[in-house]
């Protein structure tokens, strides 16, 4: 082996040391947020304390911390990391860096579903309601997305465009119910379009972790595909990919990922499309990276506008809907106007 | 060998392929000519999988490729296609070591970087190894699609007009270089070409198709034949020979 030949290779893994490094440094930072989060709320429980209390079953603070702060950060990491994951697997199997859960109308038929909840419920109106109906439309979005898929031929293009239309026909559909509404239901409706992490709590949590966390290995597993994906569909083909298969399987998952993440908490905007974008930034397009730096991301982001919303103006709090595409548009605006490349 | 017996391809009216039989051995080139719209390119892309033949059997070394498990499909055939337009940046080094998924399971191994090191290095692209594919010229794109099909390791390798967008030095490199790998790793290439000079001067047989036929196919000298350009092109043609090469010299269209 010549020297040359080392040497294109050792830069090559020095590239990928690199973006192993900052996937670590994305875990630091999140593990920092989490903890700056921990000890801001509306009653003073300070750095060292919350710290403490998270380790001690008992009293006071550490009922703060364990029942109220803890259970709503670990949810807003949870639903950012899932919609930043979604979001960079759309991306990839749609070849479109316009795609997020929004693109293919899956945010907005799980919208639906929670307005049908909560006009249709009557007396049996509750959370689980609206997330369990929330959670079946997103589903049945992207089925119909599918299907319509099958029939035609399945190129990413149709799908966009059949997710587009579904996107119309849902929001039109909540409309149309919201007209229909008492003013408290419209009230609600509006709240949980504007995404909302007060009434969450560990039962909620467990149920979402779990089907955001099962497909993730198996996303990982399938990243050169996703890879060779997005470099086309024909010449992954020759390459050996069973490409309607993991087009198929891809979207199915994240599909699953997307709805539980926003079942229980509403609609979360921009991180499913930015997250990607600014993960592609920093870590480049090799899926292996970029599912793992984007959903860390994706869970700074939602965390930290959660944190952000829920103290800058207490006792008030700012929807997080809100507040992330406040932090999030100025963040994605700034790595947009440095990067070097003509793309990044 | 590769063998392809009684082919018929076809979109829902139409048939781009009609009753195509040819065979590919390993150590030789082998060009498909014929005027545009002709099915060059259906033909190749029914070798590789991506499209799926009406009827008809494609063979390799006895086992039919239409039954052959992806991967395994893939290890065998190797396709360079026109060109491949990717949506997100990505490394040169990257597109060279997709050729390598056929042969892994979740990252690639040691073994797999070395591999696509060397073929950078042979090839000359190691300037570029980190560059973003995006911004290379047409020409370095051929090639670097052109080595992401050697690291692919295959027997077989289709391309796909593979000097349509080339000027004379890359065109020249790039058959160069797909000469060497025929002689030295005993390879099977099946060229779809438009320049019939090259097609002549490089190939060792050439089938020349017209509206999904085959109208006649044999060496370069059998092939290009006067009645046989016009029948097929429109176009009144003067051959030439210079080195043993059949060099074919339009005058006008035919009629």
């Amino acid at each position: 082996m010549n020297s040359d030949m080392q040497n294109i290779c050792e830069q090559y893994k020095g590239h990928s040391t690199r973006k192993f490094i900052i996937i670590i440094f994305l875990v630091l930072v999140l593990m920092g947020t989490i903890l700056v989060s921990l000890s801001m709320g509306a009653s003073s429980v300070g750095f060292s304390d919350s710290l403490k209390a998270l380790f001690t079953k008992t009293g006071l603070t550490s009922a703060i911390v364990w029942q109220l702060r803890l259970p709503r950060i670990v949810m807003a990491v949870l639903v950012g990391c899932a919609l930043a994951l979604a979001g960079s697997v759309f991306q990839a199997l749609l070849k479109n860096p316009l795609a997020s859960p929004y693109t293919l109308g899956i945010a907005s038929s799980a919208g639906f579903g929670a307005v049908a909840a909560i006009i249709f419920g009557g007396s049996f109106y509750g959370q689980y309601l609206i997330a369990g109906s929330a959670f079946f439309f997103s589903l049945l979005a992207s089925c119909l997305i599918l299907g319509i898929a099958r029939i035609k031929n399945t190129t990413p293009e149709v799908m966009i465009l059949a997710g587009i239309a579904i996107m119309f026909l849902f929001s039109s559909l909540s409309s149309f119910l919201q007209y229909m509404g008492t003013v408290e239901q419209v009230h609600e409706i509006v709240f949980w379009f504007f995404g909302s992490l007060s009434k969450v709590g560990w039962q909620e949590i467990s149920v979402a972790a779990v089907m955001i966390l099962v497909p993730v290995p198996i996303l990982i597993k399938w990243s050169w595909d996703f890879n060779l994906m997005a470099a086309g569909d024909e010449s992954a083909k020759t390459l050996g990919v069973n490409v309607t298969g993991i087009r198929m399987g891809g979207i199915v998952f994240a599909s699953l990922i997307t709805a539980a993440g926003i079942c229980f908490t509403g609609v979360i905007g921009f991180v499913g499309l930015v997250a990607p974008h600014i993960a592609r930034m920093i870590v480049g397009s090799d899926h292996f990276f970029l599912l793992p730096s984007s959903a860390l991301i994706g869970g700074i982001l939602v965390l930290a506008a959660d944190t952000l919303g829920r103290t800058c103006w207490a006792p008030q709090v700012i929807p997080l809907g809100i507040v992330t595409s406040f932090i999030g548009v100025p963040f994605y605006f700034y790595l947009l106007m440095k990067k070097k490349k003509a793309y990044w | 060998m590769l063998s392809i017996n009684n082919l018929f391809f076809g979109y829902k009216n139409t048939n781009i392929l009609k009753d195509i039989s040819l065979e590919l051995h390993k150590g030789e080139i082998l060009s498909i000519v014929g005027p545009n719209g002709t099915g060059k390119t259906s033909l190749l892309k029914c070798i590789t999988g991506i499209h799926k033949p009406d009827c008809g059997t494609i063979m390799i070394n006895g086992q039919d490729l239409c039954k052959m498990h992806r991967r395994n499909r893939a290890k065998s055939v190797g396709y360079v296609p026109q060109n491949s337009p990717s949506k997100f940046p990505i490394t040169v080094f990257d597109v060279v070591l997709m050729g390598r998924r056929p042969y892994m399971t979740w990252r690639p191994l040691n073994e797999d970087l070395k591999k696509v090191a060397y073929i950078i290095e042979s090839m000359n692209l190691k300037e570029f190894a980190l560059r973003d594919f995006d911004q290379l010229s047409g020409g370095q794109k051929q090639k670097v699609l052109l080595a992401r099909a050697v690291a692919q390791d295959t027997d077989y390798l289709l391309l796909d007009e593979p000097t349509s967008s080339l000027d004379l030095k890359h065109q020249l490199e790039v058959l160069e270089l797909l000469s060497s790998l025929v002689t030295e790793n005993n390879a099977a290439v099946m060229l779809a070409m438009h320049d019939l000079n090259l097609a002549s001067r490089f190939s060792h047989r050439i089938v020349m198709l017209n509206k999904g036929q085959i109208i006649c196919s044999g060496t370069p000298q059998q092939v290009m034949k006067t009645e046989n350009i016009r029948s097929v092109y429109g176009v009144e043609a003067i051959i030439k020979q210079n080195n043993g090469y059949p060099y074919v010299l339009p005058t006008g269209t035919a009629g």
